[in-house]
């Protein structure tokens, strides 16, 4: 009932599949998806091992809302230690995948070991076995997918994998699904190819049901009344997260040319007019459409099509020229104004190649934007780069290293190693915009307090989605007040990324519009207060297993750049983030120690 | 008034949501392989599927047990599970594809207007699915182009 009460336990060292029941007081205790599988990862896997190791392991969870009609229900999550940050990874991904896999009967498949020769895993429903992955291994995710449909002569099977990135270990590599939708950020990607396991393909029948159907129904429609008339949803519906760039680009919080600006010249060359803008050469706009995950009723996924006259697909394949997930705000930033390029097909067709091999493109972007920063001040050279210029604003540059990365080749190689690892490979570790070793998203925390905070103390580093500090931030500079808020709203989204539903949907949604939807699919009574003592479990178990592993405050920081050089333009021209101000009172608001470690009060409080 | 389903590809999103209040109406849960309507994914379009209630049903009439009914409120082409032994030759007959075995029931399923207020048309957050006036399903079409077509006229 909302939960399948099942879990699937797939050891690739012995190339065995077992099934055991869900433990229902942990389920009581962390929801699902995030948290129930943090808890799972905590339990079994030693915090100090190496991500890339057979003694990490790697969780597939959904929510209890995921595959019912809860308005944005398709949401799972992978969980593991992340190859990228060496701390709990936590990637929320939509798509089709999740549903499917809770209509075979699965709550949670969990990954241990690793496969001596690459392999899938194949579920039929009750049904799971893992086959050879011959002929699939080496091949982009793109071919993945109709390539297991076909041998299983199954054209319904929903499919997660990944793409070569996985497998060649580039520290940001995605585990994606239906194409275009992934689980992007720290790597989790590597760590499945750390496993030779190349796919999860799945195909359900049996269905999800929920506790109490009439009342969940009424849940789930007084939901979407709420939903689907606000100015939110419409926003999202018509123009995307990319109608974010604008708002950051008039605030002055739009990190450009790795955070040497906070304002871009060239945004009207990349922003949400540019993607509808109607091009001279083909006489289209390169945004055709938008779609949707399962279940979702606000569909902010963006469907384009590239300029075929672009430099980018010339001489290139025709699956290019096709309909493809198009930019979202996040990949924008991080392939445009990061890097200075104000390109919009060359971001377009970059974003491709990150779906198509598999790779996260904030961590992409912004590992180009140190990398461009590197070549600027002379520590990578034409030598390097094989001669092409990777100085800022080179679409060139984001193309060829988008190829390189994905594929392995050249100086790709470097770019897979992410910003952190590439700049102090290089000898300028204070270029690279990260926290725990993971790229900045697309705010600069010096306009931005309070999510200058979400970032440092985010488990997984700089993070744009663990808290929700944005109409504060965008309403007030100071840091006064922000260490409540990022408090309040990461415990906050810590409970949503554990139902099922979307993050975007509680953009209108409070815990009150979502209580009853999962209170009517589970047992237990289930109301905001107790979503919200949920979401502080799951961030003091989250923080636990990070310090267990050896983390200590002084990871919860921001790059030097961000905390002494005062941003030099716009309505925030002055400002550094102030981290130093909020992080006490953010610690002592947590129950935590001055040096940022939870209390034995603390810890009984909140039941870990 | 005889209403029938109109679909517009152009409006979908391809969120399921139809499939899923689908199944919801006639098995209890959600389960979208158990859906009597279908979307399907071209990339660039999304577009919704299901029986369009023939006028002349093939399924009906090439049913040897007269399993296959018409229900006069609606029109809709229904299947009594009293009745079918699930032979499956509706499913041979019918040109579209849209009905379907059910091999936990032993029985064909297939869309019955919901009994006139079609589960998938109330679901569908973006309108491709209506649920309108059978001899008008092209009214909006219509009204679309005459508006078009008169400021050509004028300009």
């Amino acid at each position: 009932m909302g939960w399948t009460q099942k879990v699937l336990r797939v050891n690739l060292t012995k190339g065995t599949c077992q099934t055991e029941p869900l433990k229902m007081e942990w389920a009581q205790k962390y929801l699902g998806q995030r948290g129930l599988a943090s808890k799972y990862l905590s339990e079994e896997v030693n915090p100090r091992v190496d991500p890339l190791s057979p003694e990490n392991k790697l969780i597939f969870a959904t929510g209890p809302l995921t595959g019912t009609m809860a308005s944005t229900g398709g949401r799972y999550s992978v969980i593991t230690k992340g190859a990228l940050t060496n701390a709990i990874a936590c990637s929320n991904s939509g798509g089709y995948f999740g549903a499917e896999l809770k209509f075979a009967g699965w709550d949670m498949v969990i990954l241990e070991g690793k496969a001596k020769k690459p392999v899938y895993l194949y579920i039929e429903n009750e049904h799971a076995e893992l086959k050879p992955a011959d002929g699939l291994w080496g091949k982009s995710v793109w071919e993945t997918e109709p390539e297991i449909r076909a041998r299983h002569a199954d054209p319904q099977i929903r499919i997660a994998s990944i793409g070569r990135a996985g497998e060649n270990l580039v520290r940001y590599a995605c585990v994606m699904n239906d194409l275009d939708r992934a689980a992007g950020r720290s790597g989790v990607g590597a760590v499945m190819g750390s496993k030779n396991l190349k796919a999860i393909a799945v195909r359900g029948t049996s269905g999800v049901r929920v506790r109490d159907l009439p009342s969940f129904m009424a849940a789930v429609r007084t939901a979407r009344e709420k939903l689907d008339p606000s100015p939110q949803r419409e926003l999202f519906t018509s123009c995307g997260t990319m109608a974010m760039m604008d708002t950051t680009q008039k605030r002055g919080t739009l990190p450009t040319r790795n955070c040497r600006d906070v304002q871009f010249e060239g945004v009207e060359g990349i922003n949400v007019a540019a993607m509808k803008r109607v091009r001279p050469t083909d006489g289209r706009p390169n945004l055709i459409g938008n779609k949707a995950c399962f279940a979702c009723t606000i569909a902010c996924g963006r469907v384009s099509k590239i300029d075929p006259t672009h430099f980018s697909v010339q001489g290139k394949d025709g699956r290019y020229l096709g309909a493809q997930g198009g930019l979202e705000y996040e990949s924008a930033f991080s392939m445009g104004p990061m890097c200075g390029i104000d390109d919009i097909e060359a971001a377009t067709y970059a974003n491709y190649i990150c779906n198509e091999e598999g790779m996260d493109p904030i961590s992409f972007g912004t590992t180009l934007a140190a990398a461009m920063e590197l070549y600027e001040i002379g520590a990578i050279t034409d030598k390097e780069t094989g001669g092409v210029s990777f100085r800022f604003g080179s679409a060139e540059a984001l193309v060829k290293g988008a190829e390189w990365a994905g594929l392995g080749e050249g100086f790709g190689k470097d770019l897979g190693l992410g910003a952190r690892r590439l700049c102090e490979k290089y000898g300028h570790p204070d270029l690279a915009m990260v926290v725990k070793g993971q790229e900045f998203p697309g705010y600069d925390p010096r306009g931005m307090q309070g999510m200058g905070l979400a970032y440092a103390t985010s488990p997984r580093g700089a993070c744009h989605m663990k808290a929700k500090p944005w109409s504060d931030d965008f309403a007030r500079v100071t840091p006064d007040g922000k260490a409540g808020l990022v408090k309040e709203t990461q415990d906050e989204v810590a409970a949503i990324d554990s139902s099922g539903i979307c993050f975007f949907a509680t953009n209108v949604w409070t815990l009150d519009d979502l209580a009853p939807q999962i209170d009517a699919a589970i047992e237990g009574g289930w109301d905001a207060e107790k979503l919200m003592e949920v979401g502080e479990r799951i961030w003091t178990l989250e923080r636990k297993f990070n310090l267990d592993g050896g983390m200590t405050m002084a990871d919860d920081t921001l790059p030097k750049r961000v905390l002494k050089e005062a941003a030099k333009t716009g309505p925030c021209k002055g400002t550094v983030a102030e981290l130093g101000k909020m992080l006490p009172e953010y610690y002592a608001l947590r129950g935590w120690t001055d040096t940022g470690v939870p209390t034995n009060e603390t810890l009984s409080r909140v039941a870990v | 008034m005889l209403k029938s389903l109109h679909i517009d590809p152009g409006k979908c999103t391809n969120c399921l949501q139809c499939e899923m209040a689908c199944s919801y109406e006639n098995e209890g849960l959600f389960n979208p392989s158990k859906s009597r309507i279908k979307v399907f994914n071209f990339h660039d379009r999304f577009v919704p599927y299901t029986c369009t209630q023939c006028a002349e049903a093939w399924c009906l009439h090439a049913c040897p047990v007269d399993a296959i009914s018409v229900e006069a409120s609606t029109g809709a082409k229904i299947v009594s599970d009293a009745l079918c032994v699930g032979c499956k030759v509706c499913t041979i007959a019918c040109p579209f594809g849209t009905v379907n075995y059910n091999h936990d029931t032993g029985k064909v399923i297939k869309c019955d207007l919901c009994g006139g207020a079609p589960a998938c048309a109330e679901a569908c957050p973006t309108d491709a699915i209506t649920y309108i006036d059978a001899d008008w399903t092209g009214y909006d079409r219509m009204r679309q182009w005459a508006a078009r077509t008169d400021a050509h006229a004028h300009s």
